[in-house]
């Protein structure tokens, strides 16, 4: 979709964000006890109960704990029986939201609630992931995801774009948040190589949690918010599939995203970026167009807390909240999903004038 | 609270994969050590060769050969081998593009060290010593200090080509089960069988799974429920299942715990099959030393009437 403002289309905005702390492990709740305080908070945020939503959409993955058709059971702390309307992806929740965004456009939901959770703990996640790649010539070889990050990161390097020190800035920067949901702050040893070039400070911390927001259209969102965050335009994009296709030093999916999302049109003051590797932010700023002018993941990002699914829909949800506490206007967030910066997802956001 | 409980998961699957003509020719043409490409419209060359064009979407199928040398795109050094990883002794990650393709490879490469490796280096494929159509057949990248090796002047043509692979997958994980269901896992251990009541419909889960899925509320009133119950339907089961040695056929039934709102499911015994009919009173029969029942027989009581479970089916 697009960022101008098509004559008759619904306006719609982020009205509510929560999310739960993200921790190394959880090995005492279930999914669906994870979830469920999430899925109150936000639900509280706007005085709503469950029966006055009209769609639910939710992004899982069943191998991160490899529990198959888990994300069934993680509707029992939505409340989903008698059947409510509801959808889920096998991605992050920032696509359950695209989904839900295009329902409402479609005037059959005023309101949406959108969560998304991952439990990491139980599996070997640079493991995991391998099996999301092409099964012929990629999987057989078991390319975990720093290996694949740090291949980006050494074109990076070799193409002049930065260099080590440039990249544990980027660590430290992210880490010196005040977000009281990261997992991981404060001074960090950037430590040994995990893959090089790419040392831990350079990778993001690998936790559980869970995050929810609430989508409503018009004075829906007005009554449910005081200053609702519109949507002013969302898109994703993905890149070819080969990795040896690629230039790994760019992401013209995430440029053309944010084109038709209306990113360029004016400047944003804060950006929400879902870069898991230091390297992948080196990146995002050059496709984006972000100079020192604009407040980069005041949230810490995902190396502070990178909790799988759903730390592309918390950076829509953080940049919504920044709207919401007046601390910005209008504001970028992104969401990544695959290798190597794979596919991506621009959302702008923007509140009324104060 | 109680220590959690915790269990290995192991989640194993070999899918069978069918290639399509190029991946078949390419895969095949690693059998034979010749690297294919395939020419795109506009004359570039893909290796690893695909089936459509990754910007227009055209079919592509002008296979052609490259060389098995070429040189790295970009690299990183794995110090650490992982399971399943092309070698076991440190190595580099590295996109290779081999001589006469305009794209990269993703493969290992065997160096002796970091400092040995560079963007640029000129490598070479090693061929694996069997080799059977798969990714694998090239065993690794290695240096090579030379000029672009000669052609075996393959027209992409074999005997016997490979119709597909088998791409098999093994993951490990620690299965916990969180909390409301640890507690009925304990207390089953112990004969009884404990479910959780919502605060706010009141409605008893066994098992329970930590939430209402009618009020999307946590659960958290421990509730015994049972031991006997009513069996609400069933089914009879006429084929063996792998590792279980029952006899067939036998009957798997819906049985409502006294006291639960929901039906649990469990083996029928103690009765011809063809005797169980709905709302027949069962209980469980433990076996010695087992965590849960191992099947439920009749208790003699008159069956249960309809009224009283017909919610509960």
């Amino acid at each position: 979709m697009t960022g101008d403002a098509s004559p008759g289309r619904r306006e719609i905005a982020v009205v509510a964000f929560a999310q739960s702390d993200t921790l190394r492990t959880t090995e005492e709740l279930s999914e669906v006890e994870m979830l469920m305080p999430v899925l109150h908070d936000v639900l509280d945020r706007t005085g709503m109960k469950t029966a006055d939503i009209d769609f639910t959409c939710s992004g899982s993955s069943d191998y991160l704990a490899g529990r198959a058709f888990s994300f069934t059971l993680a509707l029992d702390g939505v409340g989903a029986w008698p059947p409510i309307s509801e959808s889920h992806v096998e991605m992050d929740g920032a696509w359950a939201m695209y989904e839900a965004w295009t329902k409402l456009l479609t005037g059959d939901a005023d309101t949406a609630l959108v969560y998304s959770y991952g439990k990491s703990s139980p599996g070997s996640l640079r493991d995991v992931l391998t099996r999301q790649l092409d099964p012929y010539y990629v999987a057989p070889l078991w390319p975990d995801s720093v290996a694949l990050a740090a291949l980006q990161a050494q074109a990076l390097i070799d193409a002049g774009h930065t260099d080590e020190p440039a990249l544990a800035a980027i660590g430290a920067r992210s880490r010196s948040t005040d977000n009281p949901r990261a997992q991981l702050k404060g001074p960090v040893p950037q430590g040994d190589y995990l893959v090089r070039p790419l040392r831990t400070g350079d990778c993001p911390p690998i936790g559980d949690g869970a995050a929810a927001v609430i989508l409503a259209a018009g004075e829906r969102a007005r009554e449910l918010c005081e200053r609702p965050a519109w949507i002013r335009g969302i898109d994703h994009r993905i890149e070819a599939h080969s990795l040896g296709v690629r230039d790994l030093t760019d992401s013209p999916s995430t440029r053309l995203a944010a084109e038709r999302a209306g990113a360029f049109e004016r400047p944003v003051d804060t950006a929400e970026l879902h870069a898991p590797f230091t390297s992948q932010e080196v990146v995002l700023r050059r496709a984006l167009r972000l100079d020192d002018t604009v407040r980069v993941n005041p949230s810490g990002g995902a190396l502070a807390a990178n909790p799988m699914m759903a730390a592309g829909l918390v950076r829509i949800g953080e940049a919504a909240a920044r709207i919401h506490r007046g601390e910005s206007d209008r504001a970028l967030a992104h969401a990544t999903s695959g290798p190597c910066l794979q596919q991506n997802l621009v959302a702008v956001l923007e509140g009324d004038p104060r | 609270m109680p220590e959690v409980l915790k269990a290995p998961v192991v989640v194993e699957f070999p899918f069978t994969r069918s290639l399509g003509p190029v991946q078949s020719a390419f895969l095949t043409g690693l059998r034979e050590r010749v690297v294919l490409g395939v020419k795109t419209r506009d004359g570039r060359t893909l290796v690893p060769p695909v089936e459509y064009d990754p910007v227009t979407a055209e079919e592509i199928r002008d296979l052609v050969e490259v060389a098995h040398t070429g040189t790295v795109t970009t690299w990183a050094w794995n110090h650490a081998p992982r399971r399943g990883q092309p070698l076991d002794t440190p190595f580099a990650w590295a996109l290779v593009r081999l001589d006469g393709a305009d794209t990269a490879l993703l493969h290992a490469l065997d160096a002796p060290g970091p400092d040995a490796v560079h963007t640029g280096m000129r490598v070479r494929v090693r061929w694996a010593a069997e080799r059977s159509g798969t990714i694998t057949d090239i065993a690794c990248f290695e240096p090579y200090d030379g000029d672009s090796a000669e052609l075996t002047g393959s027209t992409g043509e074999f005997e016997d080509p490979v119709h597909g692979i088998v791409a098999r997958a093994r993951l490990d994980y620690t299965y916990s089960p969180g909390r409301a269901q640890t507690a009925y896992i304990n207390a089953l251990a112990e004969q009884r069988a404990v479910g959780e009541r919502c605060p706010s419909c009141r409605k008893v889960y066994v098992p329970p799974r930590g939430a209402c899925p009618t009020c999307g509320v946590a659960t958290s009133e421990q509730v015994e429920v049972g031991p006997s119950g009513t069996v609400t339907t069933f089914c009879i089961v006429n084929i063996k299942a792998k590792n279980l040695d029952i006899e067939v056929p036998y009957v798997y039934a819906h049985i409502a715990l006294d006291g639960a709102d929901l039906a649990l499911h469990g083996r029928i015994g103690g009765i011809p099959y063809d005797q169980v009919r709905m709302g027949l009173r069962v209980e469980p029969v433990w076996s010695e030393g087992g965590r849960y029942p191992d099947h439920y027989r009749p208790t003699g009581e008159p069956d249960a009437d309809y009224e009283t479970y017909k919610e509960l089916l």
